[in-house]
């Protein structure tokens, strides 16, 4: 964990109520499938975003307005300045990926695994995206994804555009392992319909986001877990549901 | 040169500053970013006879200046305590600790006591009779003057540490719990736990708190605080160890003037992870600008006649 101290550099909309926001800063240690916890004026508790896409100096956020917190952080600027713990969470192990790894992510879970896919990439692999959204509106990140070079399948709920359906709906192809983030339920059905061993990405309610507070804590085959620090991430193995 | 040093039951603190039970897990997180060995103590998760996994998700929710925690007193249990957590606590905290205890009957109480009073590295030991988040006992002990002296006595019987009640907030009358411990040879009081509370998520029509209620905390709680620890003072003469809300080094000063001789730091951790040091740091530049060259001086200060 480190505390540091981030500027604005740009937060534009890029769907229907969802932005990226660009910051400047250390990002020392930060590692995919990671988050960072935003200190933001007037909010007493902190805001646990994923990262996004990081690099040295740069960091990316993507987060939906559900809320007061993030309403106040679509309304920042270029410039202004956030207090953020970094490096918070274990990340995606990329080791047991194989070489055709798939992605599966449903709306605000998206971010996640875009940081990764740059990561499996790097590393040689040749992964696959599945990205689930209710409709065409919600859409983010489809063509950065396949700019990676990665083949790139797009859900909607309401058949606005691409497939018709949800992320499960577009699993029947070979994978040699997933990665998933998600709501819920989703993470549910991917669990269901996966024929191969993979890691979720989980959120629940945070007080501190680094482990000191037993806010966060799930249960799962290998004893209780903080979502916080021993997750966000989960293999398919220990989950409890 | 300002002393910060305080004594609480003869056991000496270099400083008041001791970050509260349920807030700085065993200090491990914390002494990944700082040398907590600046700190006064620590204390650590409240501990019961049996491990707990605490109350079902979510266990926490937003407020004006505060949070709700249900965490429920999720802790691995006192054998894994003392096998385990305070071995490794050891490694990175030198001074002596603050042994947060919890229970949900006299008998837990006495043996989770007894079993620590032989730990070498427990300065004192907190007894929590307070926690509002848990069904069957914890709220009863604390409601009650007959039942906290009851485990207070109970307790005493088992060790030689120093014992401090930690009382609740959720009483009509404070002082006649505190005045009941201390008749009951209870070595100081610690006050406050967290307010009892709830949200209700608007979208959902539902509590956010899985558990309905939880405990308040924060610097929304921190003029009840301060209240109760005045009406406590008042009360008995045994030390006390305030806390609820306190955030700055300039609270540690408001809750010692009214009758604290040590003083905890809780929800503060979470959102800034190096609030205690902080806090730590700042007092000798505060006591300075406030005329106070020994913090021991203030203590009750503000009480006059
Ligand atoms: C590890 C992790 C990674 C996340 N990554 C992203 C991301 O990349 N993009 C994104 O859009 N969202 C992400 N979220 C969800 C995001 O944290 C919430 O949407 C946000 O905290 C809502 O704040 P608010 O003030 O707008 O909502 P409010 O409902 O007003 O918030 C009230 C309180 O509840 C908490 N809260 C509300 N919803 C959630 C939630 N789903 N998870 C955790 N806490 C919540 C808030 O932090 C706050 O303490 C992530 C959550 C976690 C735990
Ligand atoms: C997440 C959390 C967990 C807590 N767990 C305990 C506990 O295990 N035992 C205990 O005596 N008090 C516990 N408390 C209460 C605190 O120690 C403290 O009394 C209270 O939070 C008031 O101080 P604050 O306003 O500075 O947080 C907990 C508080 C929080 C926020
Ligand atoms: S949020 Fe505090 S331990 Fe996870």
């Amino acid at each position: 964990m480190n505390n540091e101290i981030f500027e604005i550099i740009a937060n534009r909309p890029v769907a229907k109520n969802t932005l990226e926001m660009v910051l400047s800063g250390d990002t020392e240690g930060i590692a995919p499938g990671q988050f960072v916890n935003l200190k933001l004026d007037g909010f007493y508790l902190r805001r646990p975003i994923s990262v996004c896409d990081f690099g040295p100096g740069r960091l990316t956020l993507i987060y939906k307005v559900v809320g007061r917190g993030t309403e106040y952080m679509a309304g920042l600027g270029p410039g202004a300045r956030l207090d953020v713990l970094t490096g918070l969470g274990n990340g995606y192990d990329t080791a047991p990926s194989g070489e055709r790894p798939l992605l599966i992510g449903g709306g605000a879970g998206v971010p996640p695994l875009y940081a990764l896919a740059k990561r499996l990439l790097a590393e040689g692999k040749r992964p696959a995206a599945i990205l689930g959204f209710n409709s065409e509106d919600e859409i983010f990140y489809r063509d950065e994804f396949s700019a990676l070079g990665v083949e790139t399948a797009v859900t909607t709920a309401d058949g606005s555009y691409g497939i018709r359906g949800f992320v499960t709906d577009a699993m029947d192809r070979p994978y040699t392992y997933f990665y998933t983030c998600g709501p819920g339920p989703m993470l549910r059905a991917v669990y269901d319909k996966s024929v191969t061993s993979g890691q979720f990405s989980f959120e629940e309610r945070m007080g501190c986001g680094f482990g000191a507070c037993m806010g966060c804590t799930c249960k799962t085959k290998t004893g209780h877990k903080r979502v916080c620090k021993d997750g966000p991430v989960l293999t398919k193995e220990e989950i409890v549901w | 040169m300002v002393n910060t040093s305080v004594t609480l039951s003869g056991l000496t603190l270099d400083n008041p500053v001791i970050p509260a039970s349920g807030t700085f897990g065993y200090g491990y997180e914390f002494a990944e970013i700082y040398d907590i060995n600046c700190l006064g103590s620590f204390s650590f998760k409240g501990t019961t006879r049996e491990p707990r996994f605490g109350n079902e998700p979510p266990r926490i929710a937003e407020s004006a200046s505060g949070m709700l925690n249900a965490v429920g007193l999720q802790n691995p249990g006192i054998d894994r305590v003392i096998s385990e957590e305070l071995p490794k606590l050891r490694r990175v905290f030198h001074k002596p600790v603050v042994a947060n205890i919890s229970g949900f009957s006299i008998d837990e109480y006495v043996e989770c006591c007894g079993r620590i009073d032989r730990e070498e590295g427990v300065g004192l030991i907190e007894v929590n009779i307070s926690c509002p988040n848990v069904h069957n006992g914890g709220m009863s002990f604390g409601t009650s003057p007959e039942s906290a002296a009851a485990v207070t006595r109970a307790v005493k019987a088992v060790t030689k540490k120093p014992v401090y009640m930690k009382l609740s907030p959720n009483v009509t009358d404070i002082a006649a719990i505190a005045r009941a411990c201390e008749d009951a040879g209870a070595d100081g009081i610690s006050l406050i736990n967290t307010l009892m509370g709830m949200r209700i998520d608007l979208k959902r029509r539902a509590p956010v708190l899985r558990n309905v209620t939880g405990g308040l905390s924060g610097p929304a709680v921190f003029p009840v605080a301060l209240r109760m620890v005045w009406q406590v003072y008042e009360a008995v003469k045994i030390p006390i160890i305030g806390m609820g809300g306190v955030s700055g080094a300039e609270d540690v000063i408001e809750m010692m003037l009214a009758g604290a001789t040590a003083v905890e730091v809780g929800a503060a951790n979470l959102v800034d992870p190096l609030a205690s040091k902080k806090i730590v740091e700042a007092l000798p530049a505060v006591c300075e600008r406030l005329h106070m060259e020994n913090l021991k001086d203030i203590i009750g200060g503000a009480h006059h006649g």
